[in-house]
């Protein structure tokens, strides 16, 4: 029987540090939503968003008045929309349309995000990949709770350098167009290498072509109860320091696994993924940041930030591995700047630079999340930043990602402010020499050799 | 067996085991263990019990129990038996 210690470290889990399922993710398959006629496919797209969905986040609510354990988004992933809408969209116009289809039928069923405006272009662009990724920033604008996603490269096939150029552009216009709102459309849209077909965060979830009709996939978080197990081993060695993320990793897992098998039962749809994510909010005791603070770093940014993190991601790995039946998705530790409190104070002390970003994706779960920078950073810098994650997730066989906001009429020392889960960010420095060069080459970028490792 | 776990929280007066148990007994659901300890003052009561006699859903056991918690000017919360098995047994 359980005892009383336990329910009491469980609840203060939830009630002090913080703990919560962050997502649990409805993928929708919008294959058989394709047609020639475009209003037909729009209707398809509503009806079958709609029918799937108008259970979940009642369901969410009810799972978590059960068990008492706070299910802080209820969402929706979709097939990327270029593959759904390529028969009918001939113009960027078109595939707004779809966009708009999208945000609608999120409304009419409660949730707050909806993934998949997406395009998959690591080799190559269709007409219609190139009609999708036009039409982001006026998509973006036009609605409210709809993600874009674009995966430019992978480890298989290389990076589609045509399309990392093309996203520098996209990601300048979007910010444009929100101008007013400190460039938000860019907090909505991703650009991915290695992108997973079932990762149930956003803004990068989308529901990969392999996947079923529908499944049910689940994010887990939790920064707040590993700091908190880490204050009582100040001072101990890496082994102890080990083990207890580890441990603490498996618990959290092992809620986000309940809930998925429960929302998985009560929806009848099946049970895809836990994803072992951190992921930090803006509100105090849910960072990542004093994590890697609480293991002994003065600030995120410092020397030993690296390896710090690369202990956290890989122990949360081993840790909720086994708690779950099923683990995919990111799986890791998120590093988003406007999203965590002490991330934001590591960037105004002076700790934490564009550059100690980049070496930290390079063993955490994701990439360039969340970053505001000047907003007159040229298009081309923007590719280059791209380029260079991508080229970190294609050697490294993991997933990368940037989400850059360019805030225009902003430059360092300002802030800009998204609201919300979203958060205020630092504007941060970029590196000011050019690239335009390189980025203007035309073409791909071999797969790279998948021997002679070192 | 429907499982569920009660946690009682807040400063200690008398009759808060009696006007648990008896609301408890109310609704036909049988308690399979009780145990109280102090933990930084507060009084902190757990009651493991069995609902599967009870006629309510467990969403109008946990608010009426919410609502008599307010009423005492303690915390009362109910949760299924499985977020503690889970977490804590492999």
């Amino acid at each position: 029987m359980i005892s009383v210690s336990e329910v009491l470290e469980t609840n203060k889990m939830i009630e002090r540090d913080l703990l919560d399922v962050r997502t649990i993710t409805l993928g929708i398959s919008l294959l058989d939503c394709a047609d020639t006629d475009l209003s037909r496919v729009e209707e398809n797209i509503y009806n079958k968003i709609t029918g799937l969905g108008k259970n979940l986040v009642r369901t969410g609510e009810e799972i978590s008045r059960d068990f008492g354990i706070p299910i802080v988004n209820k969402r929706v992933s979709v097939t990327p929309a270029a593959m759904v809408g390529a028969s009918a969209c001939k113009t960027p116009e078109d595939f707004v349309r779809i966009a708009k289809t999208l945000d609608r039928a999120a409304k009419a069923i409660g949730i707050n995000f909806l993934g998949g405006y997406s395009a998959l272009v690591n080799k190559g662009m269709t007409e219609a990949d190139r009609l999708l990724i036009a039409s982001i920033p006026q998509a973006l604008a036009e609605t409210d709770f709809v993600c874009s996603s674009v995966n430019v490269g992978s480890t298989r096939t290389g990076i589609d350098m045509d399309a990392v150029r093309l996203m520098g552009e996209v990601i300048r216009k979007t910010a444009e167009l929100t101008a007013d709102r400190d460039s938000i459309g860019c907090a909505k849209l991703v650009v991915f290498c290695n992108a997973p077909d079932d990762n149930p965060f956003m803004a990068g979830a989308f529901h990969g072509v392999t996947e079923g009709d529908a499944v049910i996939n689940v994010g887990v978080s939790g920064p707040g109860v590993v700091k908190s197990a880490l204050t009582r081993v100040r001072g101990e060695s890496f082994e102890v320091l080990c083990e207890t993320i580890k441990k603490t990793a498996f618990k959290v897992t092992r809620v986000g696994q309940l809930v998925a098998q429960e929302a998985a039962a009560r929806l009848n749809v099946p049970f895809g993924i836990v994803d072992l994510s951190l992921a930090p909010t803006p509100a105090v005791g849910d960072s990542v940041a004093e994590i890697l603070e609480e293991m002994g770093l003065e600030r995120t940014g410092a020397p030993g930030t690296t390896a710090a993190l690369a202990i956290l991601n890989d122990q949360v790995k081993k840790g909720g591995v086994m708690a779950s039946s099923y683990v995919g998705g990111l799986s890791g530790a998120f590093i988003p700047v406007s999203e965590d409190q002490s991330m934001i104070d590591a960037v105004e002390d002076g700790a934490l630079t564009i550059e100690k970003l980049e070496a930290m994706t390079c063993v955490c779960s994701v990439g360039l999340d969340m970053i505001a920078i000047p907003g007159d950073t040229p298009a081309s810098t923007i590719s280059g930043i791209i380029a260079d994650e991508a080229a970190i997730g294609m050697i490294n066989q993991k997933t990368t990602a940037v989400r850059l906001i360019p805030v225009i009429g902003k430059g360092v020392g300002d802030q800009a402010v998204f609201g919300g889960l979203l958060g205020y960010a630092p504007i941060m420095k970029v590196n000011t020499f050019g690239c335009a060069d390189f980025i203007n080459r035309t073409g791909r970028i071999p797969a790279p050799i998948h021997s002679f490792k070192n | 067996m429907d499982k569920i776990v009660i946690t009682v929280v807040g400063k200690d007066t008398i009759g808060i085991i009696a006007r648990v148990c008896t609301y408890l007994s109310n609704n036909q659901i049988n308690i399979l263990d009780i145990s109280q300890t102090i933990v930084d003052d507060f009084f902190n009561m757990m009651v493991i019990a069995d609902m599967t006699k009870c006629s309510k859903e467990f969403g109008a056991v946990a608010e009426e129990l919410k609502a008599l918690g307010e009423e005492i000017g303690l915390r009362i919360l109910a949760q299924k038996e499985e977020i503690f098995t889970k977490m804590h047994r492999i």
